[in-house]
């Protein structure tokens, strides 16, 4: 116990050393400029925004958990509902924090509030992400005090509701690129939300395979074996829709292009896509869920890990590489200029770009940690399982 | 009773004689720092038409034109802020080669203002698209969604700004088709700096207008145009 107790402790000042380093990052980008990192005028959001949105989309995604137990009312799942709420609060406090702190004006978020514009994808996030942590809390508040038990149901129906239209709000910033080949695709909403399943499952695995070693405590494996194949069904579902929206791409003429950048000679992209997405993150995790007779913890925490390295080699390709891919202003021309037409961008990731982003995972990592030491959020299995 | 009463008018009286006085000066140096400012008028359309035949490969006078008007400082690195740059293009099938000159194309439906969380990006009702610098918070989401990729975000400090440009570390900028000379009655750097002419400045709403006469006699188009955008600045040889 006072090793636990130390042990603790010492996490949480790693965590907190993390956060420092990320607010230095933050110091560094304020007072010079966005000179500092490796974005530029061509590739205008960089690895903040992997980090930021893989956290919100996971947020988004741990949720399923909880929704399975509360609107559609599977015990097992309903024990982890507290759990799966407080991991959304967390990444989606640090995911906000990293893309608020990458703003060049971060000083100036208030005007986000006072200077609305309807018609912005972004602007009508900002109401979606803090409605998300208000329905979230109220949520978790049903849930804990016995006293608010009977309202349960419907905050559970309301986060569902809201975590769909989240995501979609997530997407559609990508989707409403009306002019970028990478992107202005109806198919990215869906592509999100299916997504968000997987990451957020994958990394409820890991909390969860974690606060069950701290307890000292062995997961059913019924549960586990359950929770496995969900896993397994996720994953094929997002490499699903990847694939479609490759494919759709693919048939267009005019984006031919671009695909043949991203899936064969573009730089590192195409090995990113390939070796990160595709193998290390959906065929190996498959391997190891479907594999007959592994069905082990560790290997189903192996499987979620590599779903997450899948997720941020997807995302780099798709934020980045999107971008790198120049605009077609002029089809069927060739163009060259000072600005970079016509040429592939070139982004190289600095430092303080990854201080933030490892910053916003800290967050998450300190408010999970606090989170279980201060309330109880250890998952109470019936030891009959009905559903 | 009545006693108190008056002695609080009396203050009342005072203290609005006094602000009053404090004030007026106020107001009048601020009347006559900024004149007799009309609103930008929805009448008026102001766009360009570029000749791209008479836009001259190597030469870059509008560029230095509007670097020099702007207080830009002229880099082409991947962090400088260009607001209008030449391109070369070459027609791919029969290899024809053209230069013209690529800046905010201030479309009628703008991308960048849609997409805006804090409405920092707006048009103007005479149809130049600008960027508030008190507003922007520096997303660059209008930089993610330009069709023409004219937007530069400022990544560094500045320095000996012009005045009459105001411009900051952080937020967004483009061609502001020099609105502060437009406001004045004049051209725009570049259109004025250009050896050929080959910018044409005007009011498209003008059906008098030289743009105007000129985009009905002869083939423009604008870059694009399945975007649907409706730019203000139109291309002839294209």
């Amino acid at each position: 116990m006072y090793f636990k107790n130390r042990l603790y402790w010492a996490l949480l000042a790693a965590g907190g050393l993390v956060v420092m380093a990320g607010l230095y990052a933050v110091y560094l980008m304020e007072h010079h400029g966005h000179i500092v990192t490796g974005m530029n005028n061509q590739i205008v959001w960089g690895i903040p925004h992997v980090f930021a949105i893989f956290l919100i989309v996971a947020a988004s995604g741990v949720l399923n958990i909880a929704s399975i137990g509360s609107v559609f009312g599977k015990p097992s799942y309903k024990a982890r509902a507290p759990l799966a709420g407080l991991l959304s609060i967390a990444m989606l406090a640090g995911g906000l924090t990293v893309l608020m702190l990458d703003l060049g004006r971060p000083d100036r978020i208030i005007i986000a509030a006072t200077h609305y514009n309807a018609t912005s994808m972004f602007a009508w996030n900002v109401l979606l992400y803090s409605g998300m942590f208000a329905l979230v809390i109220v949520y978790l508040w049903t849930m804990m005090e016995r006293r608010m038990n009977p309202w349960n149901k419907s905050a559970g129906l309301a986060v569902f509701g809201w975590r769909f239209i989240l995501t979609t709000g997530t997407g559609l910033i990508f989707a409403f690129l009306t002019a970028r080949q990478a992107y202005g695709s109806a198919l990215l909403p869906p592509l999100f939300i299916v997504l968000s399943f997987a990451w957020g499952l994958a990394v409820f695995h890991v909390a969860q395979t974690v606060i069950y070693a701290w307890n000292e405590k062995k997961l059913d494996p019924a549960i586990l074996q359950r929770k496995k194949n969900l896993l397994g069904i996720f994953v094929i579902s997002s490499l699903y829709m990847v694939a479609a929206y490759h494919l759709t791409n693919l048939y267009f003429a005019h984006l031919t292009g671009f695909e043949r950048f991203i899936l064969l000679d573009g730089d590192i992209y195409p090995g990113l896509f390939w070796w990160g997405y595709l193998v290390l993150g959906n065929l190996l995790p498959l391997a190891l869920i479907y594999w007959p007779g592994l069905c082990k913890t560790s290997c189903v925490l192996t499987a979620s890990l590599l779903v997450i390295s899948g997720a941020f080699a997807l995302l780099y390709v798709f934020i980045i590489g999107g971008q790198a891919y120049p605009l077609n202003i002029f089809p069927g021309h060739e163009v060259s200029s000072s600005f970079g037409d016509g040429q592939i961008a070139a982004y190289h990731p600095s430092l303080p770009e990854f201080l933030l982003g490892f910053g916003g995972l800290a967050i998450a990592f300190i408010i999970t940690m606090i989170g279980m030491h201060v309330f109880d959020f250890m998952p109470q299995d019936k030891s009959y399982i009905a559903d | 009773m009545s006693d108190i009463d008056l002695r609080r008018r009396n203050f009342l009286k005072t203290s609005l004689g006094a602000a009053a006085v404090a004030i007026a000066p106020g107001m009048l140096l601020f009347d006559a720092a900024h004149g007799k400012s009309e609103a930008a008028s929805s009448k008026v359309r102001w766009g360009m038409l570029i000749d791209t035949n008479q836009c001259k490969s190597g030469c870059d006078d509008c560029v230095n034109a509007c670097n020099r008007e702007n207080g830009l400082s002229g880099g082409t690195g991947p962090t400088d802020s260009q607001w209008i740059r030449k391109i070369e293009i070459r027609d791919v099938g029969s290899g024809r080669e053209l230069s013209l000159p690529m800046m905010c194309q201030h479309c009628e439906h703008p991308p960048c203002v849609d997409v805006c969380p804090t409405k920092a990006s707006f048009r103007r009702a005479d149809g130049i698209v600008l960027v508030d610098r008190h507003l922007c918070i520096g997303c660059r989401y209008c930089m993610m969604a330009c069709p023409y990729k004219a937007r530069s975000f400022v990544h560094e400090p500045l320095h000996d700004q012009n005045p009459d440009v105001p411009r900051g570390k952080g937020t967004v900028e483009a061609c502001t088709l020099c609105v502060h000379r437009v406001d004045q009655g004049l051209q725009p750097a570049c259109a004025e700096a250009c050896p050929n002419k080959a910018i044409l400045f005007g009011d498209l709403n003008d059906t008098d207008s030289e743009i105007s006469i000129k985009i009905r006699s002869v083939a423009s188009v604008q870059v694009r145009a399945d975007l649907g955008l409706n730019t203000g600045i139109r291309y002839q040889g294209l």
